[in-house]
């Protein structure tokens, strides 16, 4: 049989032979998680992300070590309890940093996959394959979405790893505050989605970290309003949070993780003083799901 | 003879500008179909519509049985996009695999196609380099190939030759003559008149978005056709007499140039000259061109 032999079991209904698979779309939507975790290793992003990982990893453990040096050298003239309040606001100030790397990495790995395709053409060839576009787009969160939380399982294993190795102590609900923030880092992945969807990836970039910013600067002046018992401020932060609730999320792992004593005290720069309530949580999954939804609804309607 | 493609009052609207006004055509199966037209003319727009990328404003079509639009029938389609913008981090075997994935096929039967068309299009010694190291016409190649990879029932090509040199011209050419004599459909998208002229059954002009003729290229090309004769012992008498079949006769000394309405007359003229005592040493006749008819239909304007 010749190269350009048309298929042999040709039909009447000639388009019609793949319409059995197509049925199950899920060989598309790995495909495209597959084409992301390549895409992501071969333009050195897995890499260079995993170096920097390592770099950070490393200079927390030496830091670190040297303080604990520092508490068992003193040990003498403070009480020992005060102890794991200085193991746990490291724990903190660590994660707080992971938290705010994932955020970023979640960012700017993904402003560019749809735009960028869109702009650079190589979309095409994709969407002109037998595929609905929505197998692309949720392929290609999948992809991204594994890569975020193996970062940040990494990131934030890493911090509580090295405190562990070090002082033996582990911060409570590690769990769940590993669950907040990764519903985080899939927050803000969602949300660059929705706008590379529809708007170049400068633009996409802009409105991500400018919701970000909003939600960042509204979490402290929730802060600062809880502290002061000023119920405007904290309600100008629960709104920030409205318009983006991805402090609200950092701050209930927070809450989850810090030391009890710091919760009766109430105020830290790492630390939950106004705990974001559950109905805060729900509406950040909603957030999540309507940002999803509006991605694969805005590229579905869109034309290439 | 079944319908590869139709559409009907297909019309796209951006903004305020009317890319296709009315896009009525229907191409048969097996036919290789020329789709002319000036730059601008709204020939990809057309395509897009077609593949489903871009949403026809009003009108409606079918491609291989299916409504445009639904991924079943893009199946047993293969497309070639303007430009040849691929993954460029692929390699052109790991890029063949990804688009046969996409097609739903499964590794047994893609793996042999794959190797099959790197030899097609000679890059079977380049195929484990990445694409971003291809020159423009490894790229035209390796997507080609692409096109190819499901046996389609429909390729459509959109401009495939423009900007390559004669060997990869000369590549397309053979590849949509195979095509054609395995009974596949092709839409070629070209302003090269020349490439068309060689290849296509029928071809379509279209300019401003709509369509202004449709017609076989053997009956374009083939129609009123001059013929210059060089001829000796000529006498006034026996120019006269030809105007029996054409109205137009020149003669200037041995040459003669007259117009005829069709091939059919030539044997009789010849007859005629010879029966006459005329010495015929040269008969040729000079059919129009394309390019003369894509002007004489599009105009000179180029349809800005």
């Amino acid at each position: 049989m010749s190269a350009l032999t048309p298929r042999p079991e040709k039909e009447q209904n000639l388009g019609f032979a793949g319409a059995e698979r197509l049925q199950n779309p899920n060989s598309a939507i790995f495909t495209m998680a597959r084409l992301t975790f390549r895409e992501a290793s071969r333009r050195w992003i897995l890499w260079v992300a995993l170096l920097m990982g390592l770099l950070f990893l490393g200079v927390f453990a030496l830091g670190f070590h040297e303080i604990v040096q520092d508490v068992h050298r003193r040990a003498g003239t403070r009480p020992a309890a005060q102890e794991s309040e200085i193991y746990n606001f490291m724990v903190m100030a660590g994660l707080y940093a992971v938290n705010f790397l994932t955020v970023m990495m979640a960012v700017l790995t993904s402003v560019d996959t749809l735009a960028g395709e869109i702009a650079s053409g190589t979309i095409h060839t994709l969407v002109s394959k037998p595929v609905r576009r929505w197998e692309i787009v949720l392929g290609k969160w999948l992809g991204f979405a594994a890569m975020l939380l193996a970062y940040l399982l990494l990131m934030a294993g890493g911090v509580m790893g090295v405190v562990y190795l070090i002082s033996g102590y582990t911060p409570p609900n590690a769990l769940r505050g590993l669950v907040w923030m990764g519903f985080n880092a899939l927050l803000l992945l969602s949300v660059s989605f929705m706008g590379g969807a529809s708007l170049s990836t400068l633009a996409n970039g802009v409105l991500v970290f400018g919701l970000y910013g909003v939600a960042f600067i509204g979490g402290w002046i929730e802060q600062f309003g809880s502290l002061l018992s000023n119920q405007t401020a904290i309600n100008i932060g629960i709104v920030c949070s409205l318009i983006l609730p991805s402090e609200a999320l950092w701050r209930r792992a927070a809450y989850e993780m810090q030391s009890p004593l710091v919760t009766a005290i109430g105020f830290s720069p790492f630390y939950s003083s106004s705990v974001p309530s559950p109905l805060m949580l729900a509406y950040a999954a909603l957030y999540l799901l309507a940002a999803l939804g509006l991605a694969l609804r805005q590229f579905q309607r869109r034309d290439l | 003879m079944s319908v590869a493609i139709e559409t009907h009052a297909l019309r796209k609207v951006f903004g305020g500008n009317v890319a296709v006004a009315d896009l009525t055509l229907s191409v048969e199966q097996g036919e290789v179909f020329g789709f002319l037209g000036p730059n601008g003319a709204g020939k990809t727009t057309s395509i897009k519509m077609l593949l489903g990328l871009i949403a026809p404003t009003s009108g409606e079509g079918r491609l291989l049985g299916a409504a445009l639009g639904d991924p079943r029938a893009r199946q047993g389609v293969g497309f070639l996009p303007e430009h040849f913008r691929f993954h460029d981090w692929l390699t052109a075997r790991e890029f063949l695999t990804l688009h046969a994935d996409l097609y739903h096929m499964s590794r047994e039967a893609s793996q042999p196609r794959v190797e099959e068309l790197l030899e097609l299009v000679g890059l079977s010694a380049h195929a484990g380099q990445k694409l971003r190291q291809f020159s423009k016409g490894m790229l035209q190649r390796i997507g080609l190939a692409q096109a190819l990879l499901n046996r389609p029932d429909v390729v459509i090509l959109d401009e495939p030759t423009s900007g390559l040199d004669p060997v990869g011209r000369r590549l397309v050419r053979d590849i949509i003559k195979d095509l054609r004599q395995s009974g596949t459909t092709v839409f070629l998208n070209s302003h090269l008149l020349s490439e068309v002229e060689i290849t296509c059954d029928r071809v379509a002009f279209i300019k401003h978005g709509e369509v202004l003729r449709v017609s076989p290229l053997k009956t374009l090309v083939e129609g009123e056709l001059t013929v210059e004769v060089r001829a000796r012992n000529l006498t006034p008498e026996i120019v006269a007499g030809l105007r029996r079949w054409s109205s137009n006769v020149r003669s200037d000394g041995e040459s003669l140039s007259l117009t005829l309405p069709g091939e059919a007359d030539l044997p009789a003229v010849n007859r005629y000259l010879v029966e006459q005592g005329a010495d015929v040493f040269a008969l040729r006749p000079q059919s129009i061109s394309l390019e003369d008819l894509f002007i004489q239909i599009v105009g000179t304007d180029g349809g800005l």
